[in-house]
């Protein structure tokens, strides 16, 4: 669009460029180093700071990690959580949203309130623990799925991707005997895969990343999911070292540098290996919730 | 006689309406139960805890339940109110949502506008790539990768530190160092992904404005300045009302990994407080108190800043 090619507009551009090459180098080369430092020995990372590409590689610290079963555990248990309850979630969302995209439901218009007013004002944490408490959900792994299973941004994000497909399909499969399951499975949800992948994703990546709900409502730390056990290793062992007693069993002593590294690496993977995928669709994702909204 | 008959008209009319709705929801019952299982959800997990905020005017003990606890009225308000820590808490929040506000708020919108200034459509999108990386990680994983290379056992940024003759600096047990250390990991996990919004605000403009102010002799600085900032005015105003009624919601993961009894005094904020006496000290009726607080004065902060960016011409987000 900007035809410019005056001494000025050049200059511009090459600053501009130069800074924003800069920014995506900043954003990711705490990653790179992470990544880098969690195949290299402790010995290179002592001698040379900043690792970007290890000259010693070494696998010792994945061996360590995979020597214990406290990691390996914790990644089970976010792996089972994620997979159950993007399902969950996905089916719960899917229907209350077509239900409120349908404009000829009595009650649409209160039912919408309700889900928007819990945006803007809550009962908070205590209250909230209690109704879990009461509903016999603590310490299990259901707590960190039930109580956040509809994520009523998301909803609205569905509700108004429904809402925009063609009326005249409904009515067509309708005129066909077609019922309203069948239009919501054979017709709605095969045309809205896009939508679905989208917020699939987000939830998928909500549920890897359970932290919150995990130290609310699990006491039992063989329970706990791969991010608690990540800041039991790191986070707690940085800095924090007189809090290093309930580490989890295998990380007796506050582990090395280059475990520490592993440990995050093996935390962030999976949403690395999805990134490609939810890069394809959030950035539409994202502007139906934020501009509809 | 007239006006009764008139009146069993209209209450014969009402008949039919109220038999009609009842027909219609006859006929959608199907919708009703796909609707169903999501209301139950909202009301257990969200409008019990409502009605659940009760506790904070009593004196709640588990063993007796909502229902027999005994009532004290604002006891709890009270307390909380005359508490140092109640202040501290406050100023922490206030200061760390004005830090937000100045340095978080401002970053997104000019990546944005640096952004729609590149041309060539690759080098746009690895940047964006890479700059929405990180708020796709958890602030468990953003805080790990910061301790890793702040940490004072062969850390990053201390072996820098370090190589340029200086001393080593202990950033996480300290008072001064938590406030900068915060918005640094806000604004690297969350610019990028804030540049969205506005680049979609910048495609939707008109090139003929560009072409216009060229040939008017305004150079990149001046399109920018009366062209593209004038353009997305109302997005900046509908995420500046958003930001506003999130002042007390700092996000109680991200401060409570920073949280250590070493700068408590700085860190502390409204959500690791409610945590630590609630869950962890047992006084649910007191920290209820403080969550209501919260709540509520979030509540009017939003109609308040909704209602002002109405008053300012603007659309309000509802």
């Amino acid at each position: 669009m900007n035809q410019d090619k005056s001494f000025g507009s050049r200059v511009f551009d090459a600053v501009n460029y130069t800074l924003l090459a800069l920014v995506g180098l900043i954003t990711i080369l705490p990653f790179v180093h992470v990544i880098a430092g969690s195949f290299t020995t402790v010995q290179e990372l002592a001698e040379k700071q900043f690792v970007l590409i290890p000259t010693v590689f070494s696998l010792d610290a994945y061996r360590y990690i995979l020597s214990t079963n406290t990691l390996f555990k914790a990644m089970g248990v976010s792996i089972g959580v994620t997979a159950v309850g993007t399902f969950v979630s996905m089916f719960l969302t899917s229907l209350m949203a077509y239900g409120l995209a349908r404009r000829d439901l009595d009650g649409r218009g209160p039912i919408m309130f309700m889900v928007v007013f819990t945006m803007l004002f809550s009962g908070g944490m205590i209250p909230t623990f209690l109704v879990v408490k009461e509903m016999g959900l603590i310490d299990s792994y259901a707590s960190l799925i039930i109580p956040g299973a509809i994520n009523a941004f998301n909803l609205i994000i569905m509700r108004n991707f429904f809402q925009n497909l063609p009326d005249g399909l409904e009515e067509s499969a309708k005129i066909d005997g077609c019922s309203d399951w069948g239009i919501l499975f054979r017709i709605v949800i095969p045309l809205s895969m896009a939508a679905i992948a989208t917020i699939s994703l987000f939830y998928a990546v909500t549920y890897w990343n359970t932290y919150q709900q995990a130290i609310l409502y699990l006491n039992d730390s063989t329970k706990w999911p791969v991010q608690v056990i990540l800041r039991q290793i790191v986070i707690l062992a940085s800095g924090m070292s007189a809090d290093t007693s309930d580490l989890g069993d295998g990380f007796t002593a506050p582990p090395e540098q280059t475990v520490k590294m592993a440990v995050i690496v093996v935390a962030t993977l999976p949403i690395l290996l999805v990134y490609p995928f939810l890069q394809k669709h959030f950035a539409k994702g994202a502007l139906l919730g934020s501009i509809k909204g | 006689m007239n006006q009764v008959a008139a009146k069993s008209n209209a209450i014969a009319k009402k008949r039919g309406n109220e038999s009609g709705l009842f027909k219609r929801m006859l006929k959608n019952r199907a919708i009703y139960l796909m609707i169903l299982p999501g209301l139950l959800f909202f009301l257990i997990f969200k409008y019990v805890p409502m009605w659940g905020l009760i506790i904070a005017f009593q004196d709640y003990k588990p063993y007796l339940g909502i229902t027999g606890s005994p009532f004290v009225g604002f006891e709890h308000f009270e307390r909380l109110f005359s508490d140092d820590m109640f202040f501290t808490i406050l100023r922490n929040t206030l200061l760390l949502f004005g830090m937000n506000l100045l340095f978080y708020f401002p970053v997104p919108i000019i990546l944005a506008l640096m952004l729609n200034e590149v041309r060539h459509a690759m080098f746009k999108k690895w940047v964006q790539t890479l700059v929405y990386v990180p708020h796709f990680m958890s602030w468990v994983i953003i805080v790990s990768i910061t301790f890793v290379m702040l940490s004072m056992d062969r850390g990053l940024i201390n072996e820098i530190l370090v190589m340029m003759g200086f001393e080593k600096i202990n950033f996480l047990l300290s008072n001064e160092w938590f406030r900068p250390m915060y918005i640094l990991q806000v604004i690297w996990r969350e610019a990028g992904w804030g540049t969205i919004i506005y680049l979609a605000a910048m495609a939707a403009i008109d090139p003929g404005l560009y072409e216009a102010a060229r040939m008017d002799g305004a150079g990149r600085f001046r399109q920018i300045w009366h062209i593209t900032l004038p353009s997305v005015r109302s997005v900046i105003m509908t995420l500046l009302i958003l930001k506003i009624g999130d002042v007390l919601e700092l996000g109680f993961e991200h401060i409570y990994l920073l949280l250590n009894s070493m700068n408590r005094e700085v860190a502390e904020i409204f959500d690791t407080y409610v945590y630590t006496a609630g869950l962890k000290q047992g006084q649910y009726s007191f920290s209820t108190a403080i969550g209501f607080f919260k709540s509520v004065v979030g509540l009017m902060l939003v109609m308040a800043a909704n209602w002002l960016a109405k008053k300012a011409g603007e659309d309000g987000i509802y």
